[in-house]
């Protein structure tokens, strides 16, 4: 399995160049010049803007520029913005707010998804089951733009005025975990009602198996069918699911951290592409879409644990 | 809450044996399914009987009510959509149906196991053979870890799985379709089970794995006296190990007969036309004999004997009278009204 694993990280380079090179492409594709931005609503003097497209290379073709960029990359120099600031720093503190964030979101919609999807497995057919039906449409139906700002009126403004609780900060993250919890569950909502159907279709159809059928002929409890011979088969597609959307979450981040203030990386995201920092924007999609290849590395590692019948060789 | 110790006093005690009463008998079973076309009626009346150490065959083609039967029997059918609306399962004499599930439990698996049909779907594919076969001495008789692995290997060699010790930590799909059979067999004989029902144990095998299979399953049966039940809708599976033979047609015994005799002599025109469906080397060359029709639609049976639309011998009656199960002599009975036209080999 050590061999795949390499082979696998040595793959991730060339989905690594193609990815950023994308990005690269499309970010400086923008309209708009990122140099006379710098200026708000006043013009800059030529001279100045002339040395500072030279500092940045943007008279140069598009090729070279992503090979400086990637050389850059690789000796962990992610250039500096416009304003002259190191794009490293501007990450300091910042990716470890956003993986907090998509942290708590990924193990609310573990522990939600999988609970109510194995509800609506057993209970199939009767009233739990629909009800969880009925909650998931819910969910994937309410933009999470809504979902945000409706529940930090409710819960973190509302709640605390009428009931004096302090449960859910409206903003920030200084309540340090607390801080999480809401945006954590706004970010993870379609995520919950997605998984919670998958665990439900995969775990209906495992109980229909042939070997569910012999563990039951061996005499087994139901308690040990579910648990030891339903589970592990189940958790295989939900094991794939949920390593993918830890990228997607991480991405997902940025209205989530908008909405609440978090001074994450995707609020980061945001302001870099409003203000043109085209640096920084390629800088923060090439480290979560590393963030991305290193999920599905670990997810398919967990694969060759769980299924003995997937062969890494 | 019911003292343990009550709830067990049901349970006939291994061995012990009512002089009259056979090992297993299912009598007069009924199981139908309630679907959304309708009320399936997958076994209607099937009445037989087994001792300890006798092979019973179950004939019958998909539908027939052959493994609804055997479910029945295990306990594993899933209720709903299946009901048994009347009948009775006594194993040593006892109620199997009128037993508690926790009482029921106690059986499955452990007095009454069963073989599937196709060995890789029914073994768990994340799991080692070893772990699986271990199980049975792990839940069942509370072993540690280590004493159930040595008898899960003893358990390999029995079923002669070359080089047991080092395949015990393989799982199914590293085997051949023979091999894990043979697992699992292995398996569903662990706990020394008085009643062995294999539901087409070699279906999915090739036809020289297939006698190996059915030479291990006699073997095992004349080892520890079990009563085995073979499920099979291949009759050339059958003839050399059953002792009997219960053919079963829409969900009812059509034919009742010592295995030679059925060969020799069919007493039930469904029979003959199975018998007469097999390929002989001698008759190269001539049109293969086939049964007429389909299968019966188990939502909408036909009046009267269900195989009369598909029956050469067919006559008025048929179409109205249900035929009884008619005894041709000790040993053998016949579901139709003109069996001793059959009997006499009277042309079609």
């Amino acid at each position: 399995m050590g061999r795949y694993a390499i082979r696998r990280l040595l793959q991730a380079i060339p989905v690594l160049v193609g990815t950023t090179f994308l990005i690269f492409v499309i970010v400086y594709a923008l309209p708009g010049d990122p140099i006379a931005a710098l200026g708000g609503d006043r013009r800059l003097d030529p001279a100045y803007v002339a040395v500072l497209r030279e500092q940045f290379h943007l008279n140069d073709p598009l090729l070279l520029r992503y090979w400086y960029y990637v050389r850059g990359v690789f000796s962990g120099d992610f250039g500096t913005t416009y304003r002259g600031v190191p794009v490293t720093q501007i990450f300091q503190g910042k990716f470890g707010v956003t993986f907090q964030l998509a942290m708590t979101a990924l193990i609310m919609e573990a522990v939600i998804g999988l609970g109510l999807g194995l509800l609506a497995a057993l209970r199939r057919g009767r009233w739990e089951d629909q009800a969880v039906l009925g909650f998931t449409l819910f969910l994937v139906s309410i933009p999470p733009l809504v979902m945000g700002f409706v529940l930090q009126l409710w819960l973190g403004v509302k709640l605390k005025l009428n009931t004096g609780l302090d449960i859910f900060p409206v903003a920030g993250n200084a309540e340090g975990l607390r801080s999480y919890l809401l945006p954590g569950f706004v970010l993870a909502c379609t995520s919950i009602a997605y998984l919670t159907r998958l665990t439900r279709t995969s775990l209906v159809e495992v109980l229909r198996a042939d070997y569910i059928r012999t563990a039951v002929a061996k005499g087994m409890s139901r308690r040990r069918v579910l648990g030891r011979h339903a589970l592990r088969n189940s958790l295989i597609p939900l094991i794939t699911y949920l390593g993918a959307d830890l990228g997607s979450l991480m991405g997902g981040a940025v209205i989530t951290e908008t909405i609440f203030n978090l001074p994450g990386i995707g609020q980061q995201l945001f302001n870099s592409v409003y203000l043109r920092e085209n640096t920084v924007v390629v800088g923060i999609v090439t480290v979560l879409v590393l963030v991305y290849i290193l999920a599905n590395l670990v997810v398919d590692m967990l694969y060759a644990v769980l299924d003995p019948r997937i062969r890494y060789e | 809450m019911r003292n343990p110790s009550v709830e067990t006093q049901g349970l006939p005690a291994r061995g012990a044996h009512a002089a009259d009463e056979p090992l297993l008998a299912v009598d007069n079973l009924h199981v139908e399914f309630h679907t959304r076309q309708g009320v399936a009626h997958a076994v209607n009346g099937v009445s037989y009987s087994l001792n300890a150490g006798e092979t019973l065959a179950v004939l019958g083609e998909s539908g027939s009510g052959k493994s609804v039967t055997a479910q029945a029997i295990m306990g594993i059918l899933d209720m709903p959509p299946a009901r048994i609306p009347a009948g009775e399962i006594r194993f040593h004499g006892t109620d199997l149906l009128k037993l508690s599930d926790k009482d029921r439990s106690q059986i499955r698996g452990q007095r009454i196991a069963m073989v599937f049909q196709d060995a890789l779907s029914a073994l768990n594919p994340v799991f080692t053979v070893g772990w699986q076969i271990a199980e049975m001495f792990r839940v069942h008789r509370g072993m540690s870890r280590g004493d159930a692995r040595k008898k899960a290997v003893e358990l390999m060699d029995r079923v002669r799985i070359p080089g047991a010790k080092q395949r015990i930590d393989d799982y199914p799909h590293q085997f051949s379709g023979g091999m894990r059979q043979r697992i699992m067999i292995a398996m569903s004989i662990a706990l020394d089970p008085e009643v062995l029902i294999a539901d087409e144990p070699t279906t999915a095998l090739d036809v020289t794995v297939q006698a190996q299979i059915m030479e291990l399953l006699a073997e095992l049966r004349q080892e520890s006296n079990m009563g085995l039940i073979l499920i099979t809708h291949d009759l050339g599976v059958v003839a050399d190990v059953a002792d009997k033979i219960a053919v079963m047609y829409g969900g009812r015994i059509v034919e009742n007969a010592p295995v030679h005799d059925l060969y020799r002599n069919p007493g039930h025109p469904y029979t003959k036309g199975l018998l007469e469906s097999i390929p002989r080397v001698d008759l190269k060359g001539q049109e293969l004999y086939a049964i007429k029709g389909m299968p019966p639609n188990l939502l909408e049976m036909p009046s009267g004997c269900a195989f009369h639309p598909r029956c050469p011998y067919r006559r008025d009656e048929c179409a109205t009278a249900v035929p009884p199960l008619y005894s041709i002599s000790g040993t053998r009975s016949s579901a139709c009204h003109y069996w001793r036209e059959v009997f006499d080999g009277g042309s079609r």
